[in-house]
């Protein structure tokens, strides 16, 4: 680096200069706090990666809050059914900025061994951004550090400049799906209605 | 519903109930629906069938000699406690016009949620239920998914393998199938604006005694969970409070609903063991061992397993009873307050007994390790030393540090003895099972009560207490971890050499037409497995008889009058886990 001009030569061991950025983003990654937060199978992976063996705090990651409000990260753990999707959303919205989330194991992926099933969402990505897949049912432990690490390093690339959450045109909020004979999103009432009102389309529902 | 009403003397209990049995096979009794609440009060007063284990509805759309006259079969599975046997198996069969019928809430309480859950998946009406609403799904879903004409969103095909993937193999996504794009559909006519949602139910108030000396404060309804550490994942409890003493809570479930019985009538026999890991995920050998030894029952001989698969399935259960154990008493004492770092500990000795799963089965948590007619893989020599060092010389101490740390320590005494109160008598009738049970000093185990596998040839007590609260329940689940001990102990020392699978392996399993009940006594409890078969490659009934799930039918009785912290302690203790309740 180019330190030499601006730290005078007797300082060079104790002072280090570097870009806000680095700092900023170093503090953070290392102090990532996840969300206490367990849906399924995955969720016992998920505290393994905690406890003894594998440590997780290792990477200032063992402080588990239980309040969305605390937490910077969302490790979406198991099965992501209609009737806590809404849940889950609710309490991304609670986070504060910066947040992220990671989606871990098949299930918060794409539906997982469950895909078919009628109470079950294909992937937590159809209502949250997610920063890092995990794959694997359920990822071990070592997989979880590693799409952790992943993590780490996108936090580590971003800018202070850039990111979205200093900026004015950024939405606050994600809008949270409504359990009603089928889980469905405000947002798209037009569309469900042009669809159920078309006579054909629409399947038979039995009683 | 059979039409000859002939009520000759050969009918079991045709005299104690004139008209209540209709006709009876090998599968069961088949009873008039006017008559069943009166059959079931004299078999639970006169023949000591006080145990209902498990109530389930079959739906016999297009099945073969079934007509619309009896669709719906609700299927109850009585057992004596002090007997112990084989039971009784009663069936009502339901017309799809009117498919009504008395509750058994009053004779057996424990029939409430599993009577709840029969309404949610197949809209059975059951008369004189005190709160008959969806408990799995939401109040407002469209339909009744278990019925053989709902179809689900994704749906391809009656079974699998579908011929998109096999032998076709091509792949489309499910999304680009439906005109939602997405895991959804909506009946026709559906506005999204127009929608209301339903109330918030609200739990039933169970006023104090009077002239209690009771302080009159406010009434304050609180919600706890699904996002709350100490429900276990996503358990949600409704809590009406006075002050801070429960008078009334409400569990609702279902936020992990995964469809596994749906599921499991599109898949095969064969196909349905992952799926049984996924249940209980902290046990998943003894499900496995429920489900297969449930289909093994209509295989006949040719489900057989060797000596040394018997060993190894007994091996397999008997970890995986120590690994949940030591869970169960390490999240307790999370729920107490101890925040993680007990746990830790607890869990320690999990790891190594994973790896031994691992090695076996190429797992650590989904093992998938059983299959019809013995194990997928067999186990070498330096694996049986690894299995023999840790039980033999590791397991034994780590109790004993439980023992010493936790069983005469002040705060956790303090917390747990008298909390929770359940008993013999309550327990037996709101049909708890497992730890709970035999907490509450009723010594029904299966291993005992009805031998299955091997277990007749190791010795090993039925561990119970009489304290029949929180304390107790820490204390059986910790003499389970020793009687597992030595049934590990034993096992390790006699198990044989020789073939693994009776047969060999095959993809497609050949199951003849017929239905069976196979039950273990799982870490949790009582775990069933009631499949239904029409000789076809895949069952036409699966379900699961949930030790969790049915556990929670006391939870309501045992909170009210507790703080609202002692919730937490003896929702904890009753040790659930919610791929298993919810399923
Ligand atoms: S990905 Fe597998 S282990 Fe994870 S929640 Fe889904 S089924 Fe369970």
């Amino acid at each position: 680096m180019a330190n030499e001009n601006q730290v005078p030569e007797e300082l060079q061991q104790n002072v280090f200069v570097t870009s806000i950025d680095f700092l900023y983003n170093w503090s953070r990654k290392n102090s990532m706090w996840p969300m206490l937060f367990g849906l399924a199978c995955c969720a016992i992976e998920m505290i393994c990666t905690a406890a003894g063996r594998y440590d997780l705090s290792r990477f200032g990651m063992e402080v588990m809050r239980p309040s969305p409000r605390q937490a910077d990260l969302m490790i979406v753990s198991g099965t992501v059914t209609k009737k806590m999707a809404p849940i889950i959303v609710r309490l991304y919205n609670q986070m504060a900025e910066p947040r992220y989330v990671l989606s871990m194991g098949a299930c918060a992926t794409g539906g997982g061994p469950f895909k078919e099933g009628y109470n079950v969402v294909s992937g937590i990505d159809k209502y949250l951004p997610v920063d890092v897949y995990v794959p694997g049912c359920p990822p071990t432990p070592e997989a979880l550090l590693y799409g952790i690490l992943k993590l780490h390093e996108k936090v580590q690339r971003q800018s202070i400049r850039t990111v979205p959450w200093y900026r004015k045109d950024t939405p606050r909020g994600i809008t949270i799906p409504v359990l009603g004979p089928d889980i469905f999103l405000p947002d798209r009432a037009d569309e469900i209605r042009q669809i159920t009102m078309r006579q054909e389309t629409s399947e038979e529902i039995a009683s | 519903m059979t039409e000859s009403v002939v009520t000759t003397s050969s009918l079991p209990f045709a005299d104690a109930v004139p008209g209540a049995v209709l006709d009876a096979d090998q599968w069961g009794i088949i009873v008039n629906p006017d008559k069943l609440v009166e059959l079931a009060q004299y078999l639970r007063d006169h023949e000591g069938f006080d145990y209902l284990s498990s109530l389930t509805a079959v739906d016999y759309l297009g099945f073969k000699d079934r007509t619309a006259d009896d669709r719906f079969e609700i299927v109850y599975h009585l057992f004596d406690t002090k007997k112990g046997g084989d039971g009784i198996v009663l069936k009502v069969r339901l017309p799809e016009s009117k498919p009504e019928v008395d509750s058994l809430v009053k004779v057996y309480p424990g029939a409430d949620l599993q009577e709840r859950e029969a309404y949610d998946l197949y809209g059975i009406k059951f008369k004189g239920h005190p709160r008959l609403r969806r408990i799995l799904l939401w109040e407002g879903f469209h339909g009744h998914p278990m019925r053989k004409d709902w179809k689900e969103p994704y749906y391809e095909a009656e079974h699998k393998p579908y011929k998109s993937r096999w032998p076709v193999g091509h792949y489309q996504w499910a999304e680009d199938r439906v005109p939602w794009g997405d895991n959804i559909n909506y009946p026709k006519g559906f506005d999204p604006d127009a929608f209301e949602p339903a109330p918030l139910p609200m739990p039933i108030i169970h006023e104090p005694p009077e002239g209690s000396d009771h302080i009159h404060t406010e009434r304050i309804v609180v919600n706890m969970g699904p996002q709350h550490p100490s429900t276990h994942g996503v358990f949600r409890m409704i809590v009406a409070l006075d002050g801070e003493t429960i008078v009334g809570l409400e569990p609702e479930v279902g936020y992990l609903h995964r469809n596994h019985e749906k599921l499991g009538e599109r898949n095969t026999w064969l196909g349905n063991i992952p799926f049984t890991d996924r249940l209980d995920y902290l046990s998943s050998m003894s499900n496995n061992f429920g489900y297969v030894l449930a289909v093994e029952k209509l295989l006949g001989d040719k489900g057989k397993p060797p000596e040394r698969a018997e060993y190894l399935r007994v091996i397999m259960a008997e970890f995986t009873r120590i690994v949940n154990h030591m869970w169960a008493i390490g999240f307790l004492l999370n729920d107490l307050g101890a925040f993680f770092t007990p746990a830790l500990y607890a869990i320690e000795e999990r790891e190594l007994i994973l790896d031994l799963f691992e090695a076996a089965a190429g797992s650590r948590m989904m093992c998938n390790y059983m299959r019809f007619g013995g194990v997928v893989r067999d186990v070498d020599e330096d694996w049986l030393r690894k299995a023999r060092d840790i039980v033999f010389n590791r397991l034994d101490r780590k109790v004993d540090e439980f023992d010493e740390y936790l069983t005469g320590n002040e705060i956790l005494m303090a917390r747990c003895v008298g909390v929770g109160l359940l008993s013999a008598e309550d327990a037996i009738a709101l049909s708890a099972c497992g730890p709970m049970l035999r907490a509450s000093g009723v010594p029904y185990d299966l291993r005992r009560a009805r031998p299955y596998s091997i277990y007749d040839r190791f010795e090993f007590d039925v561990v119970t207490d009489d304290g029949c609260d929180v304390y107790a329940r820490y204390k059986v689940r910790l003499g389970e971890i020793r009687q597992s001990i030595r049934i590990l102990k034993q096992a390790l020392d006699q198990i044989p050499e020789g073939p693994i699978m009776n047969g060999k392996p095959a993809y497609v399993t050949r199951v003849q037409k017929g239905e069976a009940y196979g039950a273990v006594e799982g870490p949790k409890g009582e775990l069933g497995f009631y499949v239904v078969s029409d000789g076809s490659d895949n069952p036409w009934r699966y379900h699961v008889r949930a030790p969790s799930y049915i556990n929670l039918n006391t939870l309501e009785h045992m909170t009210i009058g507790y703080k609202v912290a002692d919730s937490v302690v003896i929702l904890g203790a009753i040790d659930i886990v919610l791929g298993e309740t919810d399923r």
